[in-house]
């Protein structure tokens, strides 16, 4: 058999393992991302999720501070392994507001006390209206909003502790 | 005629390399027309899709936009990304998973009216995320780790 | 306890494994004779198995503590699918896997009497290093003895879909393929050591190659029955790249089989025989990985972390990377057999595995090209039926052609006389696939062509029978006739299947009557119904086509833990075809029903069932003989 062509099936394990090296460490994105970014919030109202928390409207998104708009739900498990992230941004002094996707205030009520409350409000949004309108597809996303209510950033999944300074780089930079 | 051992060898050889090259000759042939591109209701707004090809549409169900049909079988529903929305009409038994506000991917193909012609329906597993660093396993199981750390 | 035992067998059975890789190979052990790797790889074979039912028992006595049980098993479950729950997951069928790989090095060990004993040495060695690497990923990444501290209150279930009788088989019978294929890989490589490439290296590899093969054959058989009955659809492959992964070990060990088959009767075909033995378990592992790295998604797929997907490829990347070297390196000691002219059953033979090999590569590349150009590009394609039905195709009625051919021809030289005989099959074909053409209107040239060549197929593979004293001849040649025959049957049911299925959508009210096919079908009620686990919705339908009433009872089930739905469809089996129901969603007052009337879908499994006989056929014919003869051919 020629020389090469015998070497030519090893060329070719190595083309195919490099791609599947690639795949492992980029894996497949089924996310859905929103198309908001750069855009200003919609316009919502919504009414208080949890008894002794206000709710939350979109002209209180502008009032001049950057915020992080925190989407979530009581039966959003990866949720209650965030929350100490989130308690940490709160410490920094960043300002976060909630809104809870279709959920029940007794049902919020008890995952606060449980996980803590980070947030300033809470707004209720029990048929997802407000979140397909940011452009959120799922539980938990957090949105970048600078002080005139303009999306900057778009991040989705729970917040990983690593995350922590690119996160607060980017409310630095909606000032 | 019988051939030569050296000959037969060539042959054989010969063969072997017009086997993988016929294989990747007729896999290309294939590929060009029936691979099924994925597109987001923004790209097929844009044009970026084709109509009459075999495409896949992603993206959320808009909340109040699902009507069924008076035949009981045909579901008519609007896909969105929140920037743009594609109308999906669809004739079949819709899974279990498919629910307004819940993510779908639609596979079928782009009619001339703007209209998606699903031919099937697949429903997002699950519309709670795990970082795809953590796996793929089911999200109870990751978040008690979490916790515990 | 037991979980701490099983976890010390498979530390001893990793250890001997590596003993097993160095006495195969050291310089100098090849001089002192069998006896000891033998020994060293029965142990570890045993050992691994004793491991494996360590796990078996702690799974079917739902031991919490253990954390692959609190994680996949439930103290509701029935028994068969507790202990069907060991495999349901990666940590249990990868030491499923490894167990398969061991037993087969045991046996190995035990049965091989007339092989050459450097190259058997060799051999042992190489299942050895096989052994060693998937111990260190199942040690180190996969472990599924760990515990639970505290153990779990209650198990967190099996996907309800995989809770089917199905899934108790399915895997076991795949993995006696897959992992079987293990030994052709080491004796290829044992061999290109000594450099013996012969006739008794065929002989020797031949009932490991039918054996693991039949099993393919009825593992994939069965998937495809089982994915037709559960998931609702009607359909019964799907080119997922799961089922994939299970089709191209096939693939390539009938193209090896019908290759060994000329090494051992002519000595031909050396080289191709020894790159089939190693693409057959090579793409055996290929599956293995693509399963269970995430790298492709797909319902089947087990969820893993991309870290254990790494390990699986850097293990793959080096067997396969190195029995490759090995080739490039050692086949060029490998001398040419004997010559065969144009009109001859080797040619018939090597164009056989030019097509089986063109499936492989199509079938390959399809299953691979949306992770490459997603990688090159970043666009995100699929690939499916439409492609993997436009280039199989043609190839399988190529492929078809050649098997009513082959087996007329004589070794070395045939006159072409036999092949006469092929002008009536011929004929009979070709007038079916007119009727056809003419006959039903619609699309579906692919169908028509494959039932005309299955036709012609039928009395074809019965040909080698003609004029033979049917009394005295092999039992190995009725087996090539079954199994081409079931061929043939498999062919004619996909289809008649595709051509003549009717189909019926439609919401109806209870006590309305709907029709399909030459069905007619009254939708009597729909009641609650509830098992062990699940509740569901029932519905009662009665079907008639002029005979006598059947009663189908199709159900949209829940689960409770985890909370799932599923479709049961039921099913109708007749003799000449399935009526197929599904129950959907309710709306308003009516109710959603899907039907189908099949004809002849059963083919399918039957044709796949009579293909595994003929190899069990095959596989008994020839140990028969080689009893007699005193000694395992």
């Amino acid at each position: 058999m020629s020389g090469w062509l015998r070497f030519a099936p090893i060329f070719l394990l190595v083309l195919i393992v490099a791609a599947m090296l690639w795949r492992l460490a980029n894996p497949p994105d089924t996310t859905v991302h929103s198309q908001m970014i750069g855009k200003a919030v919609p316009q919502f109202v919504l009414a208080a999720a949890v008894p002794g928390v206000a709710g939350l409207s979109s002209a209180q998104l502008a009032d001049g501070k950057p915020k992080l708009v925190h989407f979530f739900a009581s039966w959003c498990v990866p949720c209650i392994g965030e929350a100490p992230v989130l308690d940490q941004l709160k410490k920094q002094g960043m300002a976060i507001e909630g809104i809870a996707i279709r959920d029940r205030p007794e049902e919020l009520a008890q995952f606060l006390a449980r996980y803590g409350n980070p947030f300033d409000r809470i707004g209720s949004d029990p048929e997802s209206k407000t979140q397909l309108a940011f452009g959120s597809s799922g539980v938990p996303e957090t949105f970048v909003v600078d002080g005139r209510g303009v999306i900057r950033l778009q991040h989705i999944g729970a917040i990983q502790p690593g995350e922590i300074p690119a996160i607060t780089a980017a409310v630095e930079q909606a000032r | 005629m019988i051939a030569k051992p050296k000959h037969q060898r060539l042959v054989l050889v010969a063969i072997a390399f017009v086997a993988v090259l016929a294989a990747v000759l007729l896999a290309m042939w294939g590929l060009r027309d029936r691979a099924a591109y994925f597109y987001t209701p923004a790209d097929v707004v844009a044009g970026k899709a084709q109509p009459d090809q075999s495409i896949r549409l992603g993206g959320m169900v808009e909340r109040g936009s699902v009507h069924r049909l008076a035949d009981g079988v045909t579901v008519r529903f609007v896909l969105t990304d929140g920037a743009a929305k594609v109308p999906v009409v669809f004739r079949g038994i819709v899974p279990d998973l498919f629910r307004e506000g819940s993510g779908a991917i639609a596979e079928g193909s782009l009619e001339p009216d703007g209209t998606f012609d699903a031919t099937n329906i697949l429903a997002k597993h699950d519309e709670r995320y795990m970082p795809p660093q953590m796996g793929n396993q089911a999200a109870e199981h990751q978040t008690a780790k979490t916790v515990d750390r | 306890m037991i979980a701490e035992t099983g976890l010390a067998a498979l530390w001893l059975a990793a250890a001997l494994s590596l003993l097993q890789l160095v006495l195969g190979f050291a310089p100098g052990m090849l001089k002192s004779g069998s006896g000891p790797i033998r020994a060293v790889a029965v142990l570890q074979g045993v050992l691994t198995l004793f491991a494996f039912a360590m796990l078996l028992l702690v799974f079917a006595t739902t031991d919490l503590s253990v954390s692959l049980v609190a994680e996949n098993s439930h103290s509701a479950k029935p028994l068969l699918y507790k202990v069907a729950a060991t495999w349901g997951n990666h940590e249990g069928s990868m030491l499923l896997w490894v167990t398969v790989l061991g037993v087969s090095g045991t046996a190995l060990a035990i049965f091989s009497r007339r092989l050459e004993e450097r190259t058997f040495i060799a051999a042992l060695g190489a299942q050895g290093a096989l052994a060693l690497g998937f111990f260190i990923f199942l040690l180190f990444a996969s472990n599924p003895f760990a515990r639970l501290n505290p153990p779990a209150f209650e198990g967190r279930g099996l996907n309800p879909i995989l809770q089917d009788p199905g899934l108790a088989f399915h895997p076991p019978t795949l993995y006696l393929g897959y992992v079987g294929l293990s030994v052709a890989f080491s004796l290829a490589v044992g061999a290109l050591v000594t450099g013996k490439v012969d006739r008794d290296l065929a002989r020797a590899m031949r009932p490991w190659v039918l054996g693991a093969w039949i099993f393919l054959t009825l593992g994939i058989t069965a998937g495809s029955y089982w994915a037709y009955y559960d998931l609702g659809w009607g359909g019964w492959w799907f080119w997922d790249p799961v089922e994939n992964a299970s089709l191209m070990p096939w693939l390539a060990a009938t193209a090896l089989l019908h290759s060994l088959n000329v090494l051992a009767a002519r000595d031909s075909l050396r080289a191709w025989t020894i790159m089939l033995a190693m693409i057959a378990f090579s793409m055996s592992m290929v599956g293995t990985f693509l399963v269970r790295s995430g790298v492709l998604t797909s319902v089947h797929a087990f969820a893993v972390d991309p870290k254990r997907g790494v390990f699986l490829l850097i293990l793959l990347a080096f067997y396969v990377g190195a029995a490759l070297l090995l080739f490039a390196l050692r086949s060029g000691k490998l001398t040419e057999g004997p010559e065969f002219e144009l009109l001859s059953r080797e040619t018939a033979l090597v164009g056989n595995n030019l097509f089986l090999t063109v499936i492989l590569g199509v079938v390959f590349i399809g299953t691979l090209y949306p992770l490459f150009v997603e990688a090159l590009t970043g666009a995100k394609l699929s690939v499916g039926a439409p492609y993997f039905n436009a280039v199989v195709g043609p190839i399988a009625l190529a492929l078809m052609a050649l098997i009513t051919i082959g087996p007329l021809l004589n070794w070395r030289r045939d006159s072409g006389d036999r092949l006469k005989r092929l002008i009536i099959p011929a004929l009979l074909g070709l007038a079916a696939f007119l009727i056809l053409l003419i006959g039903v209107p619609q699309q579906g040239l692919l169908a028509k062509l494959g039932f005309g060549f299955a036709v012609a197929l039928f009395p074809a593979s019965l040909l080698p029978l003609l004029g033979r004293k049917l009394r005295r001849t092999p039992l190995t040649t009725y087996a090539m006739v079954l199994a081409h025959f079931g061929v043939a049957t498999a062919v004619a049911g996909m289809s008649i299947s595709s051509l003549t299925t009717s189909e019926t959508l439609i919401a109806a009210k209870p006590g309305e009557i709907v029709a399909v096919g030459p069905w007619s079908i009254r939708f009597d009620s729909i009641r609650p119904a509830a098992g062990p686990n699940w509740t569901a919705l029932e519905a009662t339908l009665y079907a008639t086509r002029g005979g006598g009433i059947e009663t189908l009872k199709p159900q949209a089930r829940f689960y409770t833990d985890p909370p799932t739905e599923t479709t049961q469809s039921a099913i109708l089996t007749t003799l000449n075809g399935q009526l197929y129901t599904v129950v959907g969603q309710q709306v308003g007052d009516r109710w959603q029903l899907r039907l189908w009337w099949k004809p002849m879908v059963t083919l399918i499994w039957f044709g796949g069932a009579l293909i595994a006989i003929g190899g069990a056929l095959a596989l008994i014919g020839r140990a028969w003989r080689g009893w007699r003869k005193g000694s395992v051919r």
